[in-house]
């Protein structure tokens, strides 16, 4: 009972949306409005974040605030467009908001009151938050508050988002336009004029569907048509045949589609007629709204002078990723290892505290070890998410994206892409949740798809142990260290990939027509700090949740396959060579690296025995041409879960202890050592590129997997990303190994 | 996709008997009156949802970058379009 009970309570709360242009301030007028009391979730079907919270309003009264994605226009065309125009409007299942404050930049008010009389038009109570009205000053202008309310009809409220320490005078119209809808309400400023676009509209209102007017015991038929007459409006504004919206009843589209051809055929043209409409109801008002006094170059203006210099721009932001991904290796680690140690002391300690046998096996190797290989991505990913948020809200992401238009255009890409793309080198995890700065699904999708080749920091410990046991540590040209070199390769290797990789699938999977760049360059400002900080924590708070819960099982699973099934017979064995040992071994010290060898031992033959092993050798066949033995396959297993479990399975493997780690000796001198059946060893150093190949292209990583999952809502991108970079890798492997053979290498 | 095709040379003689240039023509700092929108059916209706009207005053600020990334003030805000994309837009000369 309670659980229904529960949901119609929250929705006892009047719900008020708050809308407005992108750069207005509106999140930060959000974030300081609910403070605390803030839930992050996703619009029903789509994975558009939805933030809402709780407003009070004076004598204890509250609502619920939900913060709508700015739009320049309700007008859409993409899925995620659509979203705005359905939480403003109420369209189900979108619940109706008794209210819309709609936060205007003061000093860009003709574009922002575009926005406001398309809310107007829709009949909804409105209030306007006047935002950076202190900037006028600043820019020489000078703003006629009382004109300006006397032109819209409604309320309008100055608010600094930024420095108000509180906002009564907000709370206290949103009070009133909640006790009196009217005053919030006055009726269309501008309505069609010519008597051929009113024919037009008329002739597609019929197919607006009833549950989008909402009867909701409106008991005024005007309010109803006026509704209606909006919606019949913005769907002649927005609907076309290649429009991407997903909730337009048939009925509507066909009826829009046919009117549109109408309007073409007699020279008509719909969009123009509407928006110059609009815009000429704001244009002959301004003048006496806002006054110039003095135009100037605005200090945002000087800076780009700067940033976008085509010889300045591009080193200062290169220097600036520097500055990011140093801090991201070099900041975060301290942080990632004190995790990894803490982590490691819980395994003791759940060694000490239970009993050795599966529970303390399943507990130490399968729980511990799982939620701490997905905890000990978050000082990178907070500190990922922390550039993201100073880039977004100081402007010069907007910077960014015009920066890198041409390159990734050739690409593909949109230039936004750029950011998600470079954070791959640190963890493909938190670049996947990166791409949301994207609009559109399907450059969010291609982005994600080409992220994981970028050569991330799990696959350094797996490069450093090739290289360290197969290559010599000789040097080119007298002074370059060949194994730095080959390290450095193996970036340029996978970043050409990636790159040739969406240059690829954008020209067949993906081929769609390059959208026209329309890019706002706001102007700069100081980060909002709390602002920046919620941001990341909510962002990071998905990743661990979401992602957390697929990495935990898939350790799990991992650890069942290579732990069962358990075989009492080497058990009692090794027990009774251990207690031979301790009988005849005198010195404690000879004892304890007999004991350790013992040990070793026993987990490499358990392996053998296990699912695990028995898989490996039934892959073997598959990765026989690429160089890889059944061992090797174990390792690559183990490495599906996460790439860095590749070092330690083969510590198991090879029996060198389970602390093996790229720098340990012993695991070096194992491979370096192993032979095949004919003498031969099985670890050439072309055996160790096909490996290092292998790992560079494969998708070894179930964090990314889910990431994936998480953010397109479908399992058809993780398989279709899994499946063609495991392929990929195949196949770059078997060029690699068998063109070396015959060329006479290994 | 409202126009019918051939329109492009339409528009294209309209231009020549009207005297105007593709916006991406304007020098850095210059400024000019907008004559015409054109371009792809969402491209422009989201060109003039930002005020790129007919008749309304637009400056080039500068040439971005390394790309052919132009940007442009109008109504006291700061847009970049691709100079190829600008080129479907006109000022009067």
């Amino acid at each position: 009972m309670t659980a229904t009970a529960t949901p119609s309570l929250e929705r006892a709360l009047p719900l008020v949306a708050i809308a407005g242009n992108p750069n207005t301030g509106k999140t930060t007028l959000f974030n300081r409005l609910t403070g605390s009391h803030q839930k992050v979730g996703n619009y029903p079907g789509i994975t558009v974040e939805q933030h809402k919270g709780k407003l009070v309003l004076g004598g204890g009264r509250a609502v619920e605030l939900v913060d709508v994605p700015g739009a320049y226009s309700l007008s859409a065309r993409s899925r995620e467009e659509e979203i705005a125009i359905q939480a403003v409007a109420g369209i189900p299942p979108h619940p109706k908001p008794e209210l819309v404050v709609i936060v205007v930049d003061a000093t860009q008010l003709a574009r922002n009151l575009y926005l406001v009389l398309q809310v107007i038009e829709l009949g909804l109570p409105v209030v306007v938050a006047l935002n950076m009205s202190d900037l006028l000053e600043k820019r020489g202008l000078t703003l006629d508050l009382d004109a300006l309310r006397a032109e819209l009809g409604v309320p309008v409220v100055r608010v600094s988002a930024l420095r108000d320490t509180d906002f009564a005078p907000l709370l206290a119209t949103i009070e009133d336009v909640l006790a009196r809808p009217e005053i919030g309400a006055p009726g269309a400023r501008w309505t069609p004029s010519s008597k051929e676009l009113r024919e037009h509209v008329r002739a597609v209102e019929p197919s607006v569907p009833a549950e989008w007017i909402g009867s909701n015991g409106d008991a005024k038929p005007n309010r109803a048509a006026q509704r209606r007459h909006a919606l019949a409006l913005w769907a002649l504004l927005s609907i076309d045949e290649q429009d991407e919206l997903a909730d337009v009843p048939a009925e509507l589209r066909r009826a829009v589609l046919e009117r549109r051809s109408a309007a073409a055929r007699s020279g008509m043209q719909i969009d123009a007629e509407v928006i110059s409409g609009r815009y000429g109801w704001i244009d002959l008002r301004i003048g006496r709204i806002v006054r110039e006094r003095s135009a100037r170059t605005s200090l945002s203006e000087r800076i780009d002078g700067v940033l976008l210099n085509p010889w300045a721009g591009f080193p200062i932001f290169l220097l600036l990723m520097g500055i990011v991904f140093q801090s991201l290796f070099s900041w975060a680690d301290p942080l990632i290892q004190f995790i990894e140690a803490r982590f490691a002391d819980l395994g003791t300690l759940s060694a000490h505290v239970l009993p050795p046998g599966l529970v303390q096996d399943f507990v130490e190797n399968a729980l511990i070890a799982g939620v701490g290989s997905v905890i000990v991505f978050l000082p990178q990913i907070l500190l990922l998410f922390l550039f993201i948020g100073v880039m977004e809200d100081s402007g010069y992401m907007a910077r960014l994206a015009c920066l890198m238009d041409r390159l990734m255009r050739a690409l593909g890409l949109h230039g936004r892409a750029f950011v998600p793309m470079l954070s791959g080198y640190a963890c493909a995890v938190p670049a996947i949740l990166a791409t949301r700065t994207m609009e559109r699904q399907r450059d969010r999708v291609l982005t994600m798809m080409v992220i994981p080749l970028m050569s991330c920091s799990a696959r350094l410990p797996v490069y450093g142990l090739v290289i360290a046991a197969l290559f010599p540590a000789a040097t080119v040209w007298g002074f370059l260290p060949a194994q730095g070199l080959l390290m450095v390769a193996m970036y340029l290797f996978s970043t050409l990939t990636a790159l040739a990789a969406a240059a690829v699938l954008s020209r067949t999977l993906f081929k769609a027509p390059s959208v026209p760049l329309i890019q706002e360059l706001p102007p700069y400002r100081m980060p909002h700090w709390p602002s920046v900080l919620r941001m990341m924590w909510q962002r990071s708070r998905a990743f661990l949740v979401g992602a957390g819960t697929v990495i935990l099982a898939c350790t799990v699973v991992l650890w069942v396959l290579l732990a069962f099934p358990k075989h009492p017979e080497i058990t009692e064995r090794y027990a009774a060579q251990r207690a031979d040992a301790e009988r005849t071994v005198r010195d404690p010290a000879m004892l304890q690296e007999r004991l350790a060898t013992l040990d070793a031992a026993r987990s490499s033959e358990q392996l053998r025995a296990s699912f695990g092993g028995a898989l490996g050798h039934a892959i073997e066949p598959t990765i026989a041409p690429l160089g890889f033995d059944w061992k090797i396959g174990v390792g690559l297993i183990g490495a599906f879960a996460a790439r860095e479990v590749f070092v330690s399975t083969l510590g198991v493997v090879y029996g060198a202890g389970k602390d093996a780690d790229e720098k340990s000796q012993t695991l070096r001198a194992l491979i370096r050592e192993e032979t095949r059946a004919d003498g031969k060893p099985v670890y050439t150093p072309l055996m160790g590129l096909s490996l290092m190949v292998f790992f560079a292209l494969a998708c070894q990583c179930m964090s990314t997997l889910a990431a994936v999952y998480r953010e397109t809502r479908s399992w058809r991108w993780p398989v279709f990303l899994f499946v063609y970079m495991t392929a990929l890798a195949w196949v770059a492997s078997f060029v690699v190994y068998q063109g070396g053979r015959a060329l006479g290498f290994g | 996709m409202d126009r019918p095709p051939g329109c492009r040379y339409a528009v294209l003689r309209f231009s020549l008997r009207k005297m105007t240039r593709a916006l991406h023509h304007l020098r850095p700092g210059e400024r000019a009156t907008l004559a015409e929108i054109g371009g792809e059916r969402s491209f422009r209706r989201r060109l003039m949802e930002l005020g790129f009207l007919p008749g309304t005053s637009v400056r080039l600020v500068r040439r971005v970058g390394i790309g052919d990334l132009v940007e442009f003030e109008i109504r006291g805000g700061h847009i970049s379009l691709r100079g190829s994309e600008a080129g479907a837009l006109s000022f009067r000369a």
